[in-house]
């Protein structure tokens, strides 16, 4: 099978992105509305997001993003507005494993290696991301096997589907 | 392999039927399951998209509204419906509008030592006051975990908290917490158990120890657990499954990544800044802030003891005329009890607004919402920007103590004035 690739923009973000920045709690009335609660992401956080953000792009945080609370939704609208990976320095554990569940790779590096607006090419199957507009490159720390297998499925529902049970 | 085991590998060997040691990745038992009315519509649908229709545990898995009780919007009261619905039609356990908040009522009803809870909220890791390995997840772990009853942990490092003394007058649970939030920062635990032991736990009520676990997660903490003890048996007999006890204490060769010694006598009240929960400075340097709301309820402070710490600050005084004063009781239980020992009764007349047992103002979807550079100080877990429903506002968090005795003046204090 040939290597997966991952092709895009960065969108720089800061440190401690925390769930409410991601999709306010404000906006619950609207998570049975996904399309409707999807315009609001990151709403706080970065004005403009919506209108600057491509298919394809990549979000790229510094510490600990996605804290807080466990609300599956906002992976969900990460995925819906488009972006194809988050890349950080760290991330929340309930976050993580929400965000992989959903089918959207998560990648532990340094992201101060990266700017804002750069071309990344990302080899999922080998975690290296290369910086086009630099040269540099990064690796990505490795996750446990069943993330990578969750993550191949495109998400635990598929995995799920697929296995019927949990394969160690 | 190490020699002895701490109590998040004695538990996780236990339910996955091996030896769980940290690092390892493990498939556990699920002994509870629960949703919430924010998270739980969405791990309905996941629940059904994957052409799951039975529940592993269907007298184990339950359904609190809580979140937005009673309903604001008819969005939200469509989701109510079809948690009802789903609740029907598989025979879970349903809790109503105004029973109180899930944690609350998880610790009264139906955690025990040694049990794996896992939650779509992230305060679940509050029933670790009980010993038992409670963690939250999304609504696709949950959604598996309902109908496969079991789910898959990495089994995580230990940091040992040794809590010796006793704490000062003034000085409460919240106030630990908080000081151990800043020593440690909101990410400085991630994917850690926390495990709480020392001299001090002889002393510490179960109302407390609740308030610490349920901000555990504030540290990144996967669980934050409290041995299975003497205030364990008692808390479970009081409620009615004394039976389900069963004593539960790490090994005394158990390996772990840190130990992290404090000193209650040492402590004095503390708060966290905005925007951030690890942003804590004690309350004698930022005395003086003007509040125009106090808040005093929610899964990490809403219990009994709260109410009754609030209640004897208040009595007989006013709240400030430019404080708004909220109590949101925890669970109706909670509310019955303050009503009969007159904790209701004194708040009320100091001028409180009392809110139906549930989230309450916590997450700023209705009842309490802040203006305009409003300034909150709660007695929530969270202060994120936005966290009550305005971006604008300014939240701070601390002890009932501390919220009583700032609504009083309008400002904060510190509240050894008035104890």
């Amino acid at each position: 099978m040939p290597d997966l690739l991952l092709k895009g923009k960065a969108i720089k973000l800061g440190d401690y992105i925390s769930t409410d920045d991601i999709i306010p709690g404000r906006f619950a009335y609207l998570r049975s509305n996904l399309p409707e609660l999807a315009k609001h992401i990151l709403e706080d956080a970065v004005p403009g997001f919506t209108l600057k953000v491509k298919s394809g792009d990549f979000l790229v945080a510094g510490k600990n993003f996605g804290l807080g609370s466990s609300r599956e939704h906002a992976p969900v609208v990460i995925k819906m507005s488009g972006i194809g990976a988050i890349l950080t320095k760290s991330a929340a554990r309930i976050f993580f494993r929400n965000a992989i569940n959903q089918g959207l790779p998560v990648l532990l590096c340094d992201t101060e290696k990266i700017g804002d607006g750069d071309e990344l090419e990302i080899n999922l199957t080998v975690g290296l991301i290369k910086n086009l507009t630099s040269g540099i490159k990064l690796s990505c720390s490795k996750m446990p096997p069943i993330m990578s297998a969750i993550l191949k499925e495109g998400g635990l529902i598929p995995y799920i589907q697929r296995h019927q049970d949990f394969k160690l | 392999m190490n020699v002895g085991k701490t109590l998040a590998e004695k538990i996780l060997s236990l339910k996955s039927r091996g030896e769980a040691e940290a690092g390892d990745v493990v498939i556990a038992d699920v002994d509870l399951a629960f949703v919430q009315d924010t998270t739980g519509p969405l791990t309905i649908r996941q629940f059904k998209e994957s052409s799951f229709k039975v529940l592993s545990k269907p007298q184990q898995t339950i359904i609190f509204l809580d979140h937005a009780a009673p309903s604001p919007a008819q969005q939200l009261s469509n989701d109510h419906v079809l948690l009802r619905r789903f609740a029907q039609e598989t025979g879970c356990v349903i809790y109503e509008v105004g029973d109180g908040i899930c944690h609350q009522l998880m610790a009264e009803d139906f955690a025990n030592p040694g049990d794996v809870i896992v939650g779509s909220d992230s305060h679940t890791i509050t029933a670790g006051a009980l010993g038992a390995f409670a963690t939250g997840m999304g609504s696709s772990d949950i959604a598996v975990a309902l109908a496969l009853g079991k789910t898959w942990f990495r089994v995580p490092e230990s940091f040992l908290i040794e809590l010796n003394g006793i704490f000062p007058r003034g000085v409460y649970a919240k106030d630990l917490i908080l000081y151990l939030i800043g020593r440690i920062g909101a990410d400085g635990a991630t994917y850690k158990a926390l495990e709480f032991g020392g001299e001090a736990l002889a002393q510490m009520t179960m109302s407390q120890r609740l308030t610490i676990a349920n901000m555990a997660v504030e540290a990144g903490a996967k669980v934050g657990l409290f041995p299975g003890d003497k205030i364990t048996q008692d808390f479970l007999t009081e409620h009615g499954r004394g039976d389900n006890y069963q004593p539960l204490y790490p090994d005394a060769e158990a390996n772990y990544e840190q130990v992290i010694r404090v000193n209650l006598d040492k402590l004095e009240p503390m708060l966290s800044f905005p925007h951030a929960v690890d942003n804590v400075h004690p309350v004698s340097r930022v005395k003086g802030t003007k509040i125009q709301q106090a808040f005093i309820g929610t899964c990490t402070n809403g219990r009994l003891e709260d109410l009754a710490v609030a209640a004897e600050i208040l009595k007989g005084k006013k709240r400030h005329s430019g404080t708004r004063l909220l109590i949101g009781p925890a669970s109706r239980q909670v509310l019955i009890q303050a009503m009969e020992k007159g904790y209701i009764q004194s708040l009320v007349k100091a001028g409180a607004i009392i809110l139906p047992p549930g989230c309450a103002a916590c997450l700023g979807l209705h009842q309490g919402v802040l203006g305009d550079g409003e300034v909150c100080l709660s007695t929530a877990n969270r202060n994120f920007k936005g966290r009550m429903g305005n971006p604008e506002a300014m939240i701070y968090l601390a002890s009932p103590a501390t919220a009583a005795a700032s609504a009083i003046m309008g400002e904060i204090t510190d509240p050894r004035e008035f104890v």
